[in-house]
């Protein structure tokens, strides 16, 4: 075929993807979508399928059997089961403003520019071989076709124009927004159509070869099975061992998540978590189709060619040459082409957004010389930056291609590249659900990964292609036999790639987290650290938090936001800001959470690195030094030590509700004692009323009654009535008492006159109960001064209770007087009923039945003791009683003498 | 006529109205009995079996709640009519009066008249039963 032709051919469907994204971003401008934003965004993760899978996976199934299917069984499970990893990673980023995975990276440890840089050159590394792999496969395609040798005149070499163009491409695409965060929608569309693209011309050269060359799957088999070599390739081999399949695998998954084109498309690109979802069974739907004629392809070629050389990364394109299909063989071109413009479209994005970000804006904005020139105008500084990156990148790819890989196999470069991506696996996984890791560790961790993949897979073949002797690979680094590449630390029988993941991952991740553990996050490190880790909690939240204590002009990050997203946009977003967390956006000084949220915004545009430095720039930081700390510390000791007088406060306030509380229960029970008190009076007093009134009821109406008995009853109506008026006297008698209103008169009185004196005024009553009374009194008592009358009263109470509740005939009460300690001591003591232990305290309470009513003093009021106490209080003394229930009772009383 | 048979037994703890109770009660011609305190009571209740009980409340050891209880908790003595006549003369105390079984609830001091009244009416319709 015309080189031309194809060359036209190549820049027509260039021209076909630019309308797609420009007609895409278009639009998206309007908000409508032409396919379904779920289906773009699972389409667009195919870019995973690159011209490694379109033409190499049957070069690989034809040199190692079914191993190729490992690299896509890996993503196929991780989207089955890492749909919570993505989910989390893609909320980090979008509340961080993530805009590469360099950019995850270093944001997580701390916004660290070192480590940024060193993900950067790992990017680039892997990403450029990976690259320089698409331009060959283009070129060898080319090549194929049109049947033209490879030229060394690289001006002559069509692959160049094709680099350029792509360059172009990538640059009307990948740079129309400075803001990396904003989406690249019209570049996303064209990679989904890509991917569809890519697969269509696969199935259409399977179902060609299968279907048509042969007689269907069946037929297919049954011819490879002659083939020797072919049989063998195909049977699975023990030795290989499950670890291969297992390292493979793993290295899938961690390459589907980390590249930096999967990053872009999967976490940067994504719109709508929700859309994770739809692709969890559309992206290994794809993988299943584009690998379901892998096997047939590579049977095919195999039986077909068995007589020619023709190398089994070309079988797809060979076939249809051979058949002389010329349509077919374009299609396969096409998706060939397809396949290898998805990749570097969107690795070059990616890389370059790093590079400029992590590598190139750090460095410009440490010169103060380029400070000035990116003033005038910073936001196409940065879209200047951003493409002479992408040029960079595809050129050094193209160079790459052009001049080293022809020193190398390029076999292994896939692999290669995914090994070296996986030493991100530590970092990222743990940092997303350790918050312990540290900078350090992060650092430590990756760049041991580094060496150990270096060391294992690159020394390897750098003696391979002579650039270094193979003493290294027989007897070990410095002849130290532990040290071979392959076999490192005397460990056999490894696959090569499956080695060289164990022995880096091991390292970094013993590195990553031992250092951790012995080192200590700075506060933005650990800020960051429950940001990642923590992001569902804080994703509502992200823009109040951060330590940020300085002090900024708001005209200063006023004007920094205008230079980079516009006077009018930046109007917009001071205003949002100001009304949804509400603070006020007019001010001299900016607010810190305002200065947060705009270092964040910048972060989308130039990465969190130099989102930082030009913060800082603007802003005079003050680090927190160990001074303030301590000052944070102290009035956080301040705080505590008015929080503590706030306990004391509120304990006293708890006291004083208690007392309170007492008080009103007190107040409460002395209510209730008044109740009960008057409506046991009013008892006592219906009681003697109840016989008075029956009794002369009864005389009015029995006139007829016999004297006898009429003097009966009237003789119990006056003792009835002496009762009630013996009551009432009592009553007033007691609230005179308590009330105080009456006063003690003192004279000086002998106490053995008054016990005389009573006791020959009650003895009449003891006579007649048959009561002995026995009288026992100290010869000194002393005069003393007391209420005569008062004392006599309450004698007599004493010796009334005590013959009243002793047996009758057989009684006897017993009277002591003494004087002990300077105090007069009386006790009454009987032989009678006894009070039971209960009853002994509250007999001296006013009516005491009240509080037990089924108990009644079988005679009196039942304020004599009441009034008795209240008497000998009144003289400063104490009364009180000792008895057993049966043997009877002493009651006691003091009087202090002075 | 048969007003004979009619046993009327009085509690009550104290003489003095116990002695206006009896008088008035023999004197309708009932036969009586006299007890001064809860215990007493339920020995002649368990012996004679009264028609009509005449109880106060407040009294040592075994209160008038009580011996109504009692009285109405018993297969013998369920039928007997109890007043109650008590000084406690608040809304509470009649509920509770009531609510242990009492046919009447007389406070105190009552009016003799009256009280002869109304034990004749219980005597009467306690002769219509039986």
């Amino acid at each position: 075929m015309n080189s031309f032709v194809l060359g036209i051919i190549s820049i027509y469907y260039l021209g076909f993807l630019f309308l797609i994204a420009y007609w895409a971003e278009k639009k998206a401008k309007t908000k409508t979508s032409f396919f379904g934003n779920a289906n773009i965004y699972s389409l667009s993760l195919a870019v995973y399928c690159t011209a490694w899978t379109f033409y190499g996976s049957v070069g690989r199934a034809a040199t190692n059997g079914i191993d190729f299917l490992t690299v896509y069984v890996g993503p196929t499970i991780l989207m089955f089961l890492g749909y919570p990893i993505l989910i989390k990673i893609i909320r980090i980023s979008k509340t961080q403003r993530i805009t590469s995975i360099a950019d995850f990276i270093s944001s997580r440890y701390g916004k660290n520019r070192f480590l940024g840089v060193l993900i950067t050159i790992i990017c680039l590394l892997s990403g450029i071989p990976y690259i320089a792999l698409q331009l060959k496969a283009i070129s060898n395609s080319f090549e194929l076709l049109t049947n033209t040798p490879a030229t060394n005149n690289i001006f002559a070499d069509h692959t160049l124009y094709i680099a350029l163009l792509l360059v172009l491409f990538t640059i009307l695409f990948g740079t129309r927004n400075v803001e990396a965060t904003e989406r690249h929608k019209g570049m996303v569309s064209a990679i989904a159509v890509e991917s569809a693209i890519k697969l269509f011309a696969f199935l259409i050269i399977g179902v060609f070869v299968t279907y048509w060359i042969f007689d269907g799957f069946q037929d297919v088999f049954s011819k490879a099975k002659m083939i020797e070599s072919l049989q063998q390739t195909f049977t699975i081999k023990n030795e290989v061992g499950q670890s291969t399949w297992f390292w493979h695998i793993f290295l899938g998954m961690i390459a589907f998540l980390f590249l930096p084109r999967q990053f872009q498309v999967a976490v940067v690109e994504n719109e709508d978590e929700n859309h994770v979802s739809r692709a969890m069974w559309l992206f290994p739907l794809y993988m299943l189709l584009i690998n379901i004629f892998v096997i047939p392809i590579t049977m095919a070629g195999g039986f077909i060619f068995q007589n020619y050389t023709v190398n089994p990364d070309m079988y797809v394109l060979s076939l249809p040459i051979h058949f002389s299909a010329e349509f077919l063989a374009i299609i396969a071109y096409i998706g060939g082409f397809s396949a290898a413009t998805g990749m570097i479209i969107v690795e070059t994005i990616a890389i370059s957004v790093m590079v400029s970000n992590n590598l190139l804006m750090p460095i410009f904005l440490g010169i103060s010389k380029s400070k000035s020139l990116i003033n005038r105008n910073p936001k196409s500084f940065v879209q200047y930056i951003r493409r002479f990156a992408i040029g960079l990148i595809i050129i050094l790819g193209y160079f790459y291609f052009k001049f080293i890989t022809e020193k190398f196999s390029l076999v292994s470069i896939g692999m290669t590249s995914f090994v070296l991506i996986a030493q991100f696996a530590p970092l990222v996984f743990g940092g997303i659900f350790w918050k312990n890791g540290t900078q350090k560790g992060a650092v430590f961790g990756l760049i041991s990964g580094t060496i150990l993949w270096f060391f294992t897979l690159i020394v390897p073949s750098l003696v391979s292609s002579g650039v270094i002797s193979d003493s290294i690979m027989t007897n070990g680094f410095l002849g130290n036999s532990l040290l071979k590449p392959y076999e490192l630390f005397g460990m056999l029988g490894m696959e090569n790639i499956a080695h060289a993941t164990f022995w880096s991952l091991f390292f970094n991740l013993t590195l990553y987290i031992f250092v951790s553990l012995c080192t200590k996050q700075s506060v933005l490190e650990h800020n960051q650290a429950g940001v990642f880790v923590d992001v569902f909690k804080f994703s509502k939240v992200s823009e109040h938090l951060g330590v940020w204590r300085g002090k900024a002009l708001l005209s200063d990050i006023k004007s920094l936001l205008e230079s980079f997203i516009g006077k009018n946009r930046t109007d917009l977003v001071l205003k949002m800001f100001a009304v949804r967390n509400n603070v006020n956006v007019q001010t001299k000084y900016a607010d810190p959470q305002l200065v947060n949220y705009s270092e964040k915004l910048l972060a989308g545009i130039v990465g969190t690195t130099s989102a930082r430095m030009m913060v800082a720039s603007v802003a005079k930081e003050e680090e927190i030094s160990l001074d303030e700390v301590v000052e944070i510390l102290k009035k956080s000791q301040e705080l505590m030590a008015v929080n503590k007088e706030l306990n004391t406060k509120s304990q006293e306030l708890k006291l004083l509700t208690e007392q309170l509380q007492t008080a009103n229960n007190q107040l409460l029970l002395t209510d209730k004692l008044k109740d009960d008190f008057l409506s046991t009076v009013t008892h006592e007093i219906r009681t003697p009323l109840t016989a008075i009134k029956a009794l002369s009821e009864i005389l009015y109406d029995n006139t007829e009654l016999e004297l006898e008995e009429k003097q009966h009853f009237l003789n119990t109506i006056i003792k009835e009535t002496d009762r009630l008026s013996r009551l009432i006297n009592q009553v007033l008698d007691l609230e005179k008492l308590e009330s105080g209103k009456v006063n003690v008169v003192k004279e000086y009185i002998n106490l053995n006159e008054i016990i005389d004196e009573v006791v020959e005024s009650i003895a009449q009553l003891a006579k007649e109960k048959g009561i002995k009374i026995n009288k026992s009194l100290a010869n000194n008592l002393p005069d003393f001064q007391g209420d005569r009358d008062r004392l006599f009263q309450v004698m007599v109470n004493l010796l009334s209770n005590a013959i009243k509740f002793t047996n009758e005939g057989t009684g006897q009460i017993k009277i002591v007087a003494d004087f002990i300690n300077d105090n007069l001591q009386v006790n009454v003591i009987d032989d009678g009923s006894g009070i039971s232990t209960k009853y002994q305290e509250v007999i001296f309470e006013k009516f005491y039945q009240a509080h037990d009513q089924t108990v009644k003093k079988p005679q009196g009021s039942g304020l004599g003791l009441a009034i008795s106490k209240k008497i000998i209080e009144l003289h400063d003394g104490k009364i009180w009683v000792e008895s057993e229930e049966k043997k009877g009772s002493k009651f006691s009383f003091i009087i202090p003498v002075n | 006529m048969n007003n004979k048979k009619i046993k009327v037994l009085i509690v009550d703890d104290e003489p003095n109205i116990l002695l206006s109770l009896e008088f008035l009660m023999k004197k309708e011609g009932y036969q009586v009995f006299i007890a001064r305190d809860g215990e007493e009571a339920f020995e002649i209740l368990k012996r004679e079996m009264p028609e009509i009980v005449l109880l106060d409340i407040m009294m040592p050891k075994v209160d008038g709640y009580q011996v109504c209880e009692f009285i109405k908790n018993n297969k013998k003595t369920e039928h007997t009519k109890v007043i109650f006549l008590s000084a406690k003369s608040k809304e509470a105390d009649l509920e509770k009066g009531y609510s242990v079984g009492a046919d009447l609830y007389i406070s105190k001091p009552f009016s003799t008249r009256d009280l002869v009244k109304k034990v004749s009416k219980m005597a009467e319709e306690n002769e219509v039963r039986s």
